[in-house]
């Protein structure tokens, strides 16, 4: 047993590795990133052969790990929250054909939105999919999972999520590693129609699913992530989920709460538990890091059964991550909030770099849509969306991967013509290929900037599958050669970019202007190598 | 022993290392730690903190209550206001005195400064400067590390070593401005207690 200090993120990953996985896939995404960044980094992954590939976006990851499973090996598939929306297809879907090497889909969702567009649940995409979930309280817990995980999916032949949060994925700790595990050799489903759903397939498989949730159930309360502890009093039982459990235990120094609590880390609930604490108890405080999916359970749509108290009374808020004081507070205990934070403290937001090359398009932008009135730009998720704050204010929507081009081509057909998509060179191969096909195709008025960088910028500077195929790839859609234009965007090009801008602004049908420089973060980094080496 | 610390600055400008060196330390004498670091959209030019949690027995959060901070070591004066309420009442505000200007409302760093003076346990020093003044200016972080160091109830010897143990690949050379940065910091807190 080796003791390592990892990040939540990086416990996951060793544990993968350690598991025996093949292969691991994903399309970076805050707070999931760093997963697929250890492996990719570890030289003993290496030494084993595991493929360890960033992917077009999350659903293509999901597919590929699909198809290692079917082959018999264990994978493990990685995303932020947003991402299982793109990969829901397939994720939903593996849930009827089931695995056959273990497979682990590991969701990072973001409460609080540090780094996103929503705080969504994941949980209730593994319910949807009726699928086992492990939700982690620590980084201990997040690597014994992992291998459990696998093992369950294994048992079961059913994809396991794996879901956890900003907290845990990016907070480090001692871990205690296990004996490593030789990989699966290659197999084949016993059963080669069980991966094909044709609705006959499909409906004799979605039964076995079905059957399969009690055992599932009986598994929750048998494995060790979910536990009942006794208290001293019986006024109030507990039910905390994930990391909710650190922030009530923090309340108490001597870890000894007075109230019986149920801590939930697997899913689905373990219902006998959860009838002994109703039971038990005059209230149940439930406690979850993000949405209220075992209070709402609990509680039933009117409310008249058992006394259930957590984000849907406001006993806790209803959105946003938990902590230490909001648990003390929901308990009845003091909050410790020390000085206000004076009034002087300016806010200090994100913003693009010193040196950036989005900064010289944006500029360039702005002043082509002069003569134009305002509320004609739409763009999408990545550094380029800290234009919409000042001093740039050069945006107008950032809704998901992609929707930048779809949103101008719907905005071009209401009439709002010229109007303008600004998408990122990875967002644009995640998602943005099919919508650019869509408005060739209807011969859309409207110029796409793909801002290339060549890089995946907001996550930390990870490849992009766009590298060097940008022109080919908007050529291939079917855009005019003389309507793509490739620009380096600079101080010293702002006239000539403007007046490009302007030109392909005034055609009639779909542009696509490409200002293409690199991304300033891996342009100091590469820089910083290369000088080492020298030395 | 427990020590919580709120590590606080602007997104690039490194309190990470600082956070690497304190848990490093922590770790080969036996003490239980958790980091809760800042990663994605903030690290542009955002305002960041690290919460870092030593301790002789387990860590439940990995989040610092409010009021419960030992101390906020901070690289920029405004970043180390906006953890007022994480700090407990008996606790020490270090920060370096250097700002980072990169907001239009930036306020005056005299009415900074003051805010700061107002905390009852505190440490002002220009970690800039006196790195900057020792012959490496990139060593500031550590200089502010050194100034908080008589608050860690980590001996030096072992701060000094997970800082050979830190920096040790990238020669002896940056290993001992590093070593003098910390001295220097030291020294400097030892004068203002």
């Amino acid at each position: 047993m080796q003791k390592l200090v990892l990040l939540g993120d990086e416990a996951i990953a060793q544990a993968a590795i350690d598991a025996g996985i093949s292969g691991i896939y994903a399309y970076p995404g805050t707070p999931s990133t760093e997963i697929t960044e250890y492996v990719q980094h570890s030289k003993e992954a290496a030494a084993k052969g595991i493929k360890a590939c960033w992917t077009a976006n999350e659903k293509t990851a999901m597919e590929t790990a699909l198809g290692m499973s079917y082959a018999g090996k264990r994978t493990m598939v990685c995303m932020k929250h947003v991402g299982l929306n793109v990969a829901a297809d397939p994720f939903i879907n593996s849930a009827v054909t089931g695995a056959n090497g273990g497979l682990v889909v590991v969701s990072a969702d973001d409460p609080s939105m540090h780094s996103s567009q929503n705080e969504q649940d994941s949980r209730f995409f593994g319910k949807f999919a009726l699928l086992p979930i492990l939700e982690p309280s620590n980084q201990q817990e997040a690597y014994d999972m992992v291998r459990y995980a696998f093992d369950l999916s294994e048992t079961f032949r059913l994809p396991v999520l794996l879901r956890i949060t900003t907290r845990l994925a990016h907070s480090r700790s001692g871990v205690e590693t296990k004996p490593q595990r030789d990989q699966n050799a290659l197999t084949l489903p016993s059963n080669l129609r069980q991966f094909v759903l044709l609705p006959a397939i499909a409906r004799k498989q979605y039964k076995v699913l079905l059957n399969q949730q009690v055992a599932l159930e009986k598994e929750s309360e048998g494995a060790g992530f979910n536990s009942y502890t006794e208290g001293s009093d019986n006024s109030r039982g507990i039910i905390a989920t994930g990391l909710a459990y650190n922030y009530l235990m923090e309340n108490y120094p001597d870890r000894k709460v007075p109230y019986p609590v149920v801590k939930i880390g697997q899913y689905p609930l373990p219902l006998a538990m959860i009838e002994k604490l109703a039971d038990t108890c005059a209230e149940i405080v439930v406690m979850e890091e993000g949405m209220p999916i075992v209070e709402e359970q609990l509680a039933g749509l009117l409310r008249r059964g058992l006394k259930v108290r957590g984000r849907l009374d406001g006993t806790l808020p209803r959105d946003g991550e938990l902590n230490p004081n909001l648990v003390a507070v929901a308990l009845g205990l003091t909050d410790t909030r020390g000085e206000a934070v004076p009034a002087i403290v300016a806010p200090r937001p994100p913003s693009l770099c010193v040196g950036c090359p989005h900064t010289d398009s944006y500029i360039a932008l702005n002043e082509a849509l002069n003569e134009h009135s305002k509320g004609r730009v739409f763009s999408d998720i990545g550094c380029y969306t800290l234009a919409a704050l000042p001093p740039l204010e050069a945006i107008n929507s950032c809704v998901d991967m992609g929707a930048s081009i779809t949103m101008a081509k719907g905005a071009a057909d209401a009439g709002l013509v010229p109007a303008v998509a600004v998408i990122g060179d990875s967002t644009f191969t995640h998602s943005g290929m099919t919508g650019l096909l869509d408005a060739v195709i209807s011969k859309s008025p409207i110029t796409v900037l793909i801002l290339d960088n060549s890089t995946t910028g907001m996550t930390g500077g990870q490849p992009s599958e766009a590298f060097g195929r940008l022109k080919d790839i908007v050529t291939g859609l079917g855009v005019e050669p003389e309507h793509i234009r490739i620009l380096k965007p600079l101080r010293k090009n702002h006239a000539e970019n403007v007046q490009a801008i302007k030109e392909e602004l005034a055609y009639q049908g779909v542009s696509v202007v490409i200002p293409t420089r690199e991304c300033i973060q891996t342009l100091n980094k590469r820089m910083r190598e290369k000088f080492k080496n020298k030395k | 022993m427990k020590k919580d610390i709120i590590l606080a600055g602007v997104g690039g400008q490194g309190i990470l290392s600082i956070a690497a060196i304190i848990g490093t330390a922590a770790v080969s004498s036996g003490l239980y730690v958790k980091q809760a670091e800042v990663h994605g959209m903030s690290q542009r030019g955002g305002d960041v903190q690290s919460n870092l949690r030593l301790s002789s027995d387990p860590i439940a959060s990995d989040l610092i209550p409010f009021g419960k901070a030992d101390m906020i070591i901070s690289v920029e004066p405004m970043e180390s206001l906006r953890y007022l309420p994480y700090l407990s009442p008996e606790g020490w505000l270090i920060t370096n005195t250097t700002p980072f200007v990169n907001i239009p409302n930036y306020p005056a760093i005299e009415q900074v400064m003051q805010e700061v003076g107002k905390v009852k346990h505190h440490i002002i020093l220009d970690a800039d400067k006196m790195a900057a003044d020792s012959g490496s200016s990139r060593s500031a972080n550590v200089v502010i590390l050194g100034a908080a160091s008589p608050f860690l109830d980590i001996p030096m010897e072992v701060l000094e070593k997970a800082i050979r143990a830190i920096f040790g690949r990238k020669g002896d050379e940056v290993v001992n401005l590093n070593l003098n940065a910390l001295r220097l910091g030291r020294q400097l807190a030892e004068n203002q207690m």
